[in-house]
């Protein structure tokens, strides 16, 4: 019998023990991530009345999205070993050029939002040649430009000042719902692209006589998550208007937004070579430079892509605001980012990670922010809670590492 | 004996005033197991990068099937065909079996990446040089014992219809079992028509796959022979002096 046809004859049971060998030997994966999220849930939610409500779960989301976006851009940095510190107030300076350009210039949303990811790139690209051309370490490189872009967006927004926004469309991004029906829809569209493309997968792989993803296995997966999904629009488009003159119900049109973001950069490092040699430098840059690898492009490219989304995160910001201040994307927002990546099971020795890390780990990061506002302990502690959540999670990022490596 | 697959011809190279490779000849054939052999310095990692395009030799012909070729760079050396397995592999831990053996040189339909291709390619070489111990080769290089990298890392080279592979000590690192697989699928190579360089250290491993030994001594070639020709201590011999009664230059 050839490994393949034991392979086929797999069980649920063996790829359960197959699943625990993994885990065993280090790949936890995003493992703690889910457990952290179930359990901050369920003490949260027995602790506050309001907490579960879909009024604050629809709150939750909005909160968490800037911190996601700027968290799936690091993902990019992450990934190859380096990091980026200035991606929170890359976000400030380029919500900063997109608000000015708005109103101030009289700019309409369509062309100031290119312009100001377009500076987001550029942005980016500095960065990136300074650390893979000129080999400065990106701590240090980032670290200077964390100070540089917090001088440009004070610079931008006059000391103190703060620049308001009226552009209907962008803070609708933040402020506004999808319709039930509409919500609905995007439900059925996403679901059934996502089941297709997953059958599509096993039929080409059978065709092709390669080992198949036990179905019953890949069933109950996709079952689960759109059971979950399905749950989640349900809940947003359930009426949460505090009266009801003010009826207010539906996806938070931020949702869909995260939801191509999330799909764009999961095609990029799965599906294309791109993504395949930003793993492959993370891994070992040597064994991809030796394979032919053009490893300073992906590692510039890399840079331009997390300050790119930083700026994405700078219009959620000034969507949420209603206004961009010197404060935006600064004081804790990087490191929430850079935590919800590594919470989420990012490696921060390059390498592992994948795109929705950012998401799971962006909604542990504000679950403990929401929830422990709610609970009324102050900024202090939630502070001290989530970098203890932070260091928990870098911790079993390297004791499971160290666990790979003994292996 | 066949004519050779890639014949070096009285090559020359030296840094600074250091000349590394004297008049050196070496001839890889088709199908044989040529060991390279000879101490820490004797120059076996300088003719390799010659022949990998990694330097440029100052004097000499390269003959590769009986054309003269001037490999100007690591690409020329693998339009030709000819792959090296360093000794630290190059692998890249954090990716499976697969992405490893189509690392740089990823098959694509459009955009993305074919991956059902690459893994019917991937499993068909490894079955095609007899390798059984690996059991899914989805799973990560990190996973593996240091004997399925090397498999893997050799797998690799063969991909591409290569037709000179050099072997830079793959049995260094490994236990017993290990290097008996390794060496079985060095020997399994050759069967198949390829050229085989091995580098190494381990004069029982040579003896028993090896059809050729070349001997350098610093610097120049103190002898190329058959196997059957020689004995252990002419090969000792010929590494720590340079010479040996029984072995006419």
């Amino acid at each position: 019998m050839t490994t393949q046809q034991v392979l086929e004859k797999e069980t649920l049971k063996g790829a359960a023990s197959n699943y625990i060998s993994r885990i065993k030997s280090g790949d936890i994966g995003s493992l703690p991530a889910v457990l952290g999220l179930i359990s901050l849930v369920a003490v949260f939610g027995a602790m506050s009345e309001y907490f579960l409500t879909n009024r604050n779960f629809a709150n939750l989301l909005t909160q968490a999205a800037p911190v996601m976006v700027i968290a799936m851009g690091l993902v990019f940095v992450l990934l190859l070993g380096e990091i980026d510190l200035s991606a929170g107030y890359a976000s400030g300076v380029c919500g900063a050029v997109l608000v000015l350009l708005v109103t101030n210039h009289g700019w309409s949303w369509y062309t100031a939002l290119p312009a100001s990811i377009a500076v987001g790139a550029l942005l980016g690209t500095l960065i990136g040649t300074l650390v893979s051309r000129l080999g400065i370490p990106s701590f240090v490189v980032t670290l200077a430009a964390f100070l540089a872009f917090q001088g440009v967006l004070l610079l931008l927004a006059g000391e103190g000042g703060t620049i308001p926004i009226a552009d209907k469309t962008i803070l609708s991004v933040e402020n506004s719902n999808l319709s039930p029906t509409q919500g609905w829809i995007l439900w059925a569209v996403t679901s059934a692209l996502y089941v297709a493309t997953g059958l599509n997968r096993i039929n080409s792989r059978r065709k092709a006589g390669l080992v198949v993803e036990l179905s019953q296995l890949w069933a109950m997966k996709t079952g689960a998550l759109l059971i979950i999904t399905g749950g989640a629009v349900y809940e947003l488009n359930q009426e949460r208007g505090l009266s009801a003159a003010n009826s207010t119900k539906g996806v938070p049109i931020v949702a869909p937004m995260i939801l191509v973001i999330l799909v764009a950069g999961t095609f990029l490092l799965s599906r294309t070579s791109f993504g395949r040699h930003i793993y492959a430098v993370g891994g070992n840059a040597e064994a991809a430079r030796r394979a032919g690898i053009n490893v300073k492009r992906v590692r510039t490219i890399a840079f331009v892509l997390c300050s790119s989304l930083a700026a994405v995160a700078g219009m959620l910001f000034a969507s949420r605001m209603n206004s961009i201040s010197p404060s935006t994307g600064g004081s804790s927002t990087l490191l929430y980012a850079v935590g919800a990546a590594v919470i989420g099971g990012v490696s921060l020795f390059g390498g592992k990670g994948r795109m929705r890390d950012a998401i799971l780990g962006g909604l542990v990061v504000a679950v403990i922010d929401n929830g422990m506002g709610l609970l009324g302990y102050g900024a202090g502690i939630q502070f001290l809670v989530t970098g203890a959540v932070l260091l928990v999670s870098a911790g079993v990022d390297a004791v499971s590492r160290r666990g790979a490596l003994s292996n | 004996m066949s004519t050779p697959l890639l014949s070096l011809r009285g090559i020359n190279k030296s840094f600074g005033p250091v000349h590394v490779l004297k008049d050196v000849d070496f001839d890889v054939y088709p199908g044989q197991v040529t060991a390279l052999v000879g101490d820490n310095g004797a120059g076996k990692s300088t003719l390799i990068k010659c022949i990998a395009g990694i330097y440029t030799p100052e004097s000499g012909d390269v003959l590769f099937e009986g054309a003269k070729v001037d490999i100007d760079g690591p690409r020329t050396a693998t339009a030709l065909g000819i792959e090296i397995v360093y000794q630290d592999l190059a692998l890249c831990d954090n990716l499976d079996i697969v992405h490893n053996m189509f690392l740089g040189r990823e098959e694509k339909k459009g955009i993305t990446l074919n991956e059902t291709s690459m893994e019917s390619l991937a499993r068909k070489t490894l079955d095609g040089l007899n390798v059984r111990t690996v059991k899914s080769i989805r799973q990560t290089v990190s996973s593996l014992s240091g004997g399925q990298r090397q498999t893997v890392a050799i797998a690799r080279a063969v991909l591409w219809n290569s037709k000179v592979v050099v072997l830079d000590e793959p049995t260094a690192a490994l236990g017993v079992a290990q290097t008996e697989q390794v060496l079985n699928l060095v020997r399994r190579l050759a069967d198949k028509g390829l050229a085989v360089v091995l580098i190494s250290h381990n004069l029982n491993d040579i003896f028993e796959v090896a059809d050729n030994i070349a001997a350098l001594y610093l610097g120049k070639m103190a002898a190329q022979v058959k196997k059957n020709d020689v004995t252990k201590n002419e090969v000792i011999e010929l590494i720590t002096t340079g010479k040996s009664e029984g072995v006419a230059k």
